[in-house]
């Protein structure tokens, strides 16, 4: 029987990673990335994202495990031998060189003819709008603009793979929203795998075709932003992606969504497919459009958020006693943590 | 940021400016001067400016064979200083930090030391080795501390290299060597050349070192030592003098000038 899957663009394969001492920062990395996704790693610092990128694109070497770039086993290949490029956190433009020159840089290293290589550089410039400012350092630039240099330099070696190390962790948050869009743009256009890492849920929600959680060394969940946020393997997910509240019910962990919550007066009567917690409020916080309470329950353990229209919650004040009121249905159990 | 201004405390502090850079180059002012001195005694004040000592000292066949020696040491040990001082930052900088701390400090020591133990230190070396004392003695010592120079310029300039540029070298298809070559040494190109110009500068006009390491050669600031030292020539030592000033200060200006352009760089 033939396998009609076509070869994913990353195989991983039992990735450890240690530095002296004992400090593990891989316990054993298994994944597949599929050609043209756009795949994040996501976790907190130290979590062992980062590093999983660097050994994909050879700067590190692992352990133990295997790296494959399509069919190819590159594991100990070295950086310039692999058909990968990097957007680096610093975008680690060089300095003494023109934008052009930093971008036709890599085609000039493999003995692309002068003209041809200027013609295509002067294009990956033109894609991310530089075309104009093409013979400026890049010193006389902005920081977003440094940023769309280094996607340039990245995208002209038309490489199998793209690997983005926190790209605009630097940036306002007002940029980092356009650039959001651009870089999801780029990547439909060229249908180049771009993988991503990033400590920030929201951006990784809103670009990612599926996602990888790190936490500790390990991948703790891999799925479509969807799967993560409606359907989270473990506790870890449920509270790094969006917020949360975790009831304990018969030893189960359950999880809700604030945003199933509403807040009703002490005396409501739950409708017969509705669940329902009395407590009293114990933050809130108005956000703008929608106002957050924290509620504190009964035996002070259990507490639950909910996030309603600002206009709902004009009424509720501290200390106040109230009950929230979810559907049944709202409520996820979160499967048992295995081992 | 604007503090309340106090005329007083200004004026003193003007004042004490002013005493200590007078205190530091009013010697070389007068030395200055005195090169245009007519007379062949020095007495202040100057009464008759003249440009004949310039003359005399050109025509003089020792001080212009100094002034060759000089620049010979000066020009060899700083090409044999940049190639060792470039390389050993270059080997020293990919070393653990508590290596490169204890290589670094044991590179820096003939400069931090007072001269006259690396003189004597150099002396007694190269007699115990059965080495004549002669000009290329002299280079060998010179490049000691030239060398010193380069690699702290260098030094500093790999350490604010980020070592991604070197990974985005390799990431695009250059090897090591490769990235090397069109990265890595380009940016290092400015330091290295600052601290080419110090390191003339500092050789040019060393005198310590040389006395124990010279041998029969004369370099210039040996030769206007000795004249001082005899109390003859002294109108030939002012425009020396004048001279070993015009040709130091170029390069140290030229230098530092270089060293802040190739900081702004990055």
């Amino acid at each position: 029987m033939t396998d009609l899957s076509p070869t994913p663009a990353v195989r991983l394969h039992g990735l450890t990673k240690s530095y002296g001492r004992g400090a593990t920062v891989l316990r054993g990395i298994d994944l597949e990335i599929a050609q043209g996704e756009f795949f994040t790693l996501l976790g907190p610092s130290g979590s062992g994202k980062t590093t999983t990128l660097r050994l994909i694109g050879g700067f590190e070497l692992p352990d133990t495990g295997q790296i494959h770039l399509g069919e190819a086993d590159v594991t100990t290949l070295p950086p310039y031998r692999r058909n990968v490029n990097t957007m680096f956190q610093d975008y680690a433009l060089f300095p003494h060189m023109t934008l052009l020159d930093n971008v036709a840089y890599g085609m000039k290293v493999r003995g692309v003819a002068r003209a041809e290589r200027m013609e295509r550089a002067r294009a990956a410039l033109d894609m991310v709008h530089l075309a104009a400012v093409a013979d400026r350092k890049p010193t006389q630039l902005s920081g977003g603009q440094r940023q769309r240099v280094a996607l340039a330099r990245a995208l002209v070696n038309k490489p199998a793979l793209i690997l983005l190390d926190e790209p605009l962790g630097a940036l306002d948050l007002k940029l980092r929203r356009e650039m959001q869009v651009e870089l999801k743009r780029i990547q439909k256009q060229t249908g180049i795998t771009f993988v991503y890492v990033t400590h920030d849920q929201e951006e990784a929600l809103s670009m990612s075709d599926r996602i990888a959680v790190f936490s500790e060394g390990v991948i703790e969940q891999v799925g479509t932003p969807a799967d993560l946020y409606e359907r989270p393997a473990s506790a870890f997910v449920a509270r790094f992606i969006g917020s949360s509240s975790i009831l304990h019910e018969n030893g189960r962990d359950i999880l809700l969504r604030p945003e199933d919550v509403r807040l009703e007066a002490p005396d409501y009567t739950p409708a017969p497919h509705e669940r329902s917690m009395a407590g009293t409020i114990a933050e809130v916080s108005y956000l703008g459009p929608v106002t957050r309470v924290t509620l504190c329950g009964p035996d002070e353990q259990d507490g639950v958020t909910a996030i309603v229209p600002s206009r709902h919650a004009r009424g509720w004040r501290e200390r106040m006693a109230v009950v929230a009121v979810w559907p049944e249905e709202a409520a996820y159990p979160l499967p048992h943590r295995q081992g | 940021m604007k503090h309340a201004r106090n005329p007083a405390a200004d004026m003193t502090i003007w004042a004490a400016a002013i005493a200590v850079l007078g205190f530091l180059l009013l010697p070389l002012v007068i030395v200055l001067l005195y090169a245009f001195d007519a007379s062949s005694v020095q007495v202040w004040p100057i009464r008759a400016l003249s440009l004949r000592w310039f003359a005399a000292t050109w025509a003089d066949e020792e001080v212009r064979s100094a002034l060759l020696v000089s620049l010979e040491v000066a020009g060899l040990a700083t090409l044999l200083a940049t190639v060792l001082g470039t390389l050993a930052a270059l080997g020293m900088n990919g070393l653990s930090t508590r290596s490169m701390q204890a290589g670094s400090f044991l590179l820096t020591l003939p400069i931090a030391l007072p001269g006259v133990l690396t003189g004597i230190a150099m002396n007694s070396f190269f007699s115990l080795l059965d080495i004549p004392f002669n000009f290329i003695t002299l280079v060998i010592a010179h490049t000691t501390f030239c060398m010193v120079i380069i690699f702290n310029n260098v030094m500093a300039r790999l350490r604010r290299l980020p070592p991604s540029l070197r990974e985005a070298a390799q990431d695009m298809g250059a090897t090591p060597w490769h990235g090397f070559i069109t990265i890595t040494l380009p940016l290092l190109a400015g330091s290295v050349m600052s601290g080419m110009l110090l390191a003339f500068a500092l050789s040019f006009d060393e005198v310590i070192v040389s006395t124990f390491t010279a041998g029969s050669e004369t370099t210039l600031p040996l030769w206007i030592f000795g004249a001082i030292r005899l109390g003859q020539h002294m109108p030939e030592v002012n425009v020396v003098v004048f001279a070993v000033i015009a040709i130091t200060i170029l390069p140290i200006i030229a230098g530092q000038k270089l060293a802040a352009s190739a900081s702004r760089e990055h």
